[in-house]
């Protein structure tokens, strides 16, 4: 099993959108395979976390290592690589893809691609894969194969014609697929007698074993006993234990060149493992690492506050432990006059954000709220000292800015003809550039560059409600320009809530202080004295909301004797008052800012 | 502590012919009055209190419930008698007796003033029968109007209630009805707004939609009204909703207000007695029989007596002291509490109230204005520390 001449050994992961197939199509392959019994086998093996299975969205990369005897009467070793699947993981995915040799893209042949596959399968090219075109449900009314084909080769660029043409769900022709990977995708390369070169795909904690890397060897031979040495860190391990999955994880004495597995080292944290990094071998180390690390970068920032304040240890601790498992989330302690104790957090992206607040809230029971999400600016100051800007509140004043960089991605956007005219003034409110306008078919396919922090901001709401959930949406970041930003703080009675403050273009920032002011007037009951509520930016008021002071509150008849219900009926009072955030002489209900906060979406 | 101030006798009638769907108070309905059994727990419990507190001097006695005007005159009688010998009553102690204005109850009146009742306050609640049918009351306007009437000849001091801001109760009907009532008598009036009470049948009621109250603002503009109103009847606005000819404002009530000691007597009363450095918030068993049965086991039904600490006599006296128009006086606060005034109130609040208006200050008292009166409960959670 170690031994496995490279001839014989696929590599391969599958592209697909989502809902396209792509999981159930692995479950296939693994049970064409006998990898696992009928009884062993739970529909989509490969997405094993809970919120992976609800989302159809893998998070971290997995393998399943399948022994398939072809017709050519060989038995091969198959390893299918299930990448992440969305954008916010893009670098996982160069990663996962660069531990193979081909892919498999999988489309829905009466959907047609998608933007997230067109992402997905230009990664794949950039990787040098070998691309095998599968229709899937191709056993559906709705199906359209040749135009599916045709789009295939017109959008992407790539032959079509000897696509294969299968049912997942029936089981229709997997056969075929097999027979394609063996037959169509080229089998890696490597040599066993160089010093090892093994890259680290991924890692995870397991309670039991700890931290588990998995791992695809390009050169030499990684054996049971090493020394291990990451390049970026020079930190060394024993390694204790090499295996595959076939899919559950069995011991192997070493593996060669070409072939996935995984390590168990006595690995502390998953921190210290590097999406990317070159394993090798500590007594006699390759010269050089492999090409493509990169450490990994939040791109989107948020403070994230527990709605009790009690739960702020809690929450400590299940960050951390959120932390063992995925090393791409940072968090830093923040305190906020307006909502407490709370963290201040950075994402891969926008679905990473709502993905570790909903294990948050699911895993460990947690009420949370999260502010606005902030991207990262690049800020010069006049004194011509440059740093990073994640959140609003570490905004120096404009003065003291010479200059102010934003991140802009590229986005591509696919979406049926009729709403394509919505889309477009969309992109172009969100100061977004059209770069291409293309049409397939009935789809039409805009490619625009637009500011990151315009996109955090309700777009993909927007989106999803102006195309009624028709259009399809993916974006790779593009490099920082000079922008014209300023913070716009929220003031209550002319004290500023520091978590209703963000940063926005100047076009936008009157639209967007106005729309908030507007909210907290709603949502901030009538009190004692009247409440002002502004927009400024710096000492400049750009918008103005005032809440009368309230016209009565008094219980009419007393029932003289009895005061202590009248003491407890105060003492109750003060109580909820612990909800509250005092600004001057009134005091606002947090439960107001929550709000306002939800409504940002 | 003070405890040579005049005492304040409160006693607690629970009974009623029927509970109104309005009202939260510790009132009951029985088929038969347990009349002779309840006096005598009432005068067990005073003869109980008077022999631990000493010959105080008196004030005030109030008989309140329920619906004492349906007591025998007679027990009225016994109880004051009682209290005027086992206390040291004040020359001019005010004697008040709730009474309905069915025709069986007024027609009791005067062996009421017989009994030695001074003062008669008159549950009317409102002079429109469609209204008084809807509060649940067992009496029409006519019937109200002739009470009062009775009440004129027999009392020197009479008061009554009315309950406005109803459902569908415009200004103009409340300023009519008003000067109507007003015209009538009185040297003191407590007028109510409506307000539904957690556990009465208007609650439910009020849940279902079945009526509307009343917005704040239209709230807001009857209160004002009903001072103008008042005012220009010659009765000043002494307390929240309580109305009075200067030196006719209701002396039992007063004692609540300015946080006196008061004893209260029968079912679910409170008291607030000082003795020596404590100050005591007393407690009676709730439940008429029960209360009764703890009377004529243990002398006393009371079921609590807790020492008040500084902070919760301040909160108390504030709590009633800014209900009245006089306010809280500071060295009496001192005196009371043993905390000065400013240690018991929020800083930033105490300011912007006086800056708004809500509130003036002197050397000598903090008060309400009628700005303030009329947010008083959002003024008292903000300041009152």
């Amino acid at each position: 099993m170690t031994d496995t001449p490279l001839s014989l050994i696929r590599n391969f992961s599958i592209i697909a959108h989502i809902d396209h197939g792509k999981s159930t199509l692995a479950d296939r392959m693994i049970q064409a395979c006998g990898a696992l019994t009928a009884r062993e086998m739970t529909n989509q093996v490969l997405d094993n976390m809970e919120l992976e299975r609800e989302r159809g969205i893998t998070i971290k990369a997995q393998t399943v290592r399948l022994s398939y005897p072809a017709k050519d009467g060989k038995t091969y070793v198959l390893n299918l690589m299930d990448t992440p699947g969305h954008v916010d993981f893009a670098y996982e995915v160069s990663r996962s893809l660069a531990a193979c040799e081909g892919s498999l893209l999988v489309v829905d042949a009466s959907q047609g691609v998608e933007a997230q596959t067109l992402a997905n399968v230009y990664q794949a090219i950039d990787a040098n894969h070998e691309i095998v075109p599968v229709l899937n449900k191709v056993d559906l009314p709705a199906a359209d194969v040749e135009r599916v084909k045709a789009q295939i080769e017109e959008v992407i660029g790539i032959p079509a014609d000897d696509a294969v043409e299968i049912s997942a769900k029936t089981g229709l022709n997997i056969e075929g697929v097999l027979e394609a990977v063996v037959t169509r995708l080229p089998p890696p390369v490597g040599d066993a007698e160089k010093p090892l070169q093994a890259m680290l795909v991924d890692s995870w904690y397991d309670s039991y074993l700890g931290v588990i890397v998995l791992v695809r060897v390009k050169e030499g031979r990684l054996k049971r006993g090493m020394k291990m040495r990451m390049m970026s860190t020079g930190a060394v391990h024993q390694i204790d234990q090499v295996g595959v999955f076939s899919p559950r994880m069995t011991p192997v004495e070493s593996l060669g060149p070409g072939e996935m597995g995984y390590i168990n080292a006595a690995i502390k944290t998953v921190a210290d493992c590097n999406v990317g990094d070159t394993i090798t071998d500590d007594r006699r180390p390759a010269e050089h690492a492999l090409e493509g690390f990169k450490p990994s970068i939040p791109v989107v920032w948020c403070g994230l506050f527990p709605i009790v304040a009690d739960d702020f240890e809690k929450l400590r601790d299940s960050l951390a432990k959120l932390r063992l498992n995925d090393a791409s989330f940072h968090y830093e302690a923040e305190t906020s006059a307006a909502l407490g104790f709370g963290f201040r957090c950075g994402f891969l992206g926008l679905l990473h954000l709502e993905i570790i607040q909903e294990r948050l809230s699911r895993e460990f029971d947690l009420d949370l709220i999260a502010t606005a999400p902030s991207v990262v600016y690049r800020i010069t100051r006049t004194n011509g000292q440059e740093e990073e800007l994640h959140n609003p509140a570490d905004m120096p004043d404009l003065s003291l800015i010479e200059q102010i960089y934003e991140p802009w991605i590229k986005a591509t956007i696919m979406v049926p003809d009729e709403y394509l005219g919505a889309v477009l003034t969309l992109c172009t409110e969100r100061r977004g550039v059209q770069v291409d306008l293309t049409y397939v078919g009935s789809r039409a396919m805009a490619v625009y560059r637009l500011p990151l922090n315009e996109v955090v901001f309700d777009f993909y709401d927007r989106l999803k409600s102006l195309t009624r959930g028709y259009a399809s949406f993916d974006y790779q970041m593009d490099g920082y320009e000079e922008s014209d930003l300023v913070r716009i703080s929220i003031l209550v009675n002319q004290e500023p809530v520091d978590a209703l403050s963000f940063i926005a273009h100047r076009t936008a920032a009157e639209t967007r202080g106005r729309a908030i002011c507007a909210r907290l007037k709603d949502l901030i009951p009538r009190q004692l004295f009247k409440i002002a509520i502004q927009a400024a930016i710096g000492s400049k008021v750009i918008a103005r909301e005032t809440i009368g002071a309230l016209s009565k509150d008094v219980t009419a008849k007393c029932y003289g004797g009895d005061i202590s219900r009248k003491r407890k009926l105060l003492e109750k009072q003060k109580e909820g008052k612990k909800r509250m955030r005092q600004f001057g002489k009134v005091e606002i209900p947090q439960s107001a800012f929550l709000a306002a906060l939800k409504m940002d979406g | 502590m003070r405890e040579t101030e005049p005492l304040a006798l409160y006693i607690h009638w629970p009974f009623c012919l029927a509970k109104c769907p309005y009202c939260d108070f510790n009132s009951h309905v029985r088929e038969r009055m347990p009349e002779a059994r309840f006096a005598a727990a009432l005068r067990t419990e005073l003869a109980h209190d008077a022999a631990r507190l000493g010959r105080r001097k008196l004030g005030s006695i109030f008989f309140g419930g329920g619906t004492p005007s349906l007591m025998a005159p007679e027990s009225v009688a016994a109880l004051i008698a009682d209290a005027t010998t086992l206390f040291e009553p004040l020359p001019d102690l005010e004697i008040t007796l709730e009474a309905n204005p069915t025709s069986v109850e007024a027609g009791r009146l005067s062996a009421f003033r017989q009994a030695g009742v001074n003062r008669v306050s008159l549950g009317i609640q409102a002079l429109d029968d469609a209204a008084l049918a809807f509060l649940g009351r067992e009496h029409s306007a006519r019937q109200a109007l002739a009470a009062l009437e009775t009440a004129r000849a027999l009392f020197p001091r009479i008061t009554f209630d009315l309950i406005y801001a109803r459902p569908g109760q415009t200004l103009a009907d409340w300023q009519a009805e008003l000067d109507t009532a007003l015209s009538l008598v009185a040297d003191h009036v407590s007028l109510y707004q409506l307000t539904i009470e957690p556990g009465t049948k208007f609650e439910a009621l009020y849940r279902t939609g079945a009526f509307t109250l009343p917005d704040e603002d239209a709230a807001a503009t009857l209160y004002q009204e009903t001072a103008t109103v008042t005012a220009r009847h010659g009765l000043a606005d002494y307390e929240v909703s309580n109305y009075a000819r200067p030196g006719s404002e209701s002396r039992h009530n007063l004692t609540y207000w300015r946080y006196g000691d008061y004893l209260g007597l029968g079912p679910g009363a409170h008291g607030r007695i000082t003795q020596g450095e404590n100050l005591f918030a007393t407690r009676r068993h709730r439940a008429p029989e029960p209360w009764a049965d703890l009377v004529e086991r243990t002398g006393t039904g009371q079921t609590s007596q807790e020492a008040l600490d500084p902070t919760d006599r301040a909160r108390e006296m504030l709590l009633m002291g800014l209900r009245v128009t006089e306010g809280v006086n500071t060295s009496r606060f001192t005196a009371r509490t043993g905390l000065e005034l400013h240690e018991a109130l929020d800083p930033v609040i105490l300011n912007a109230a006086l800056e708004e208006g809500y509130l003036e200050q002197s050397a000598q008292t903090l008060r309400t204005t009628p700005e303030g009166r009329l947010r008083l409960e959002a003024l008292l959670g903000a300041l009152v520390l």
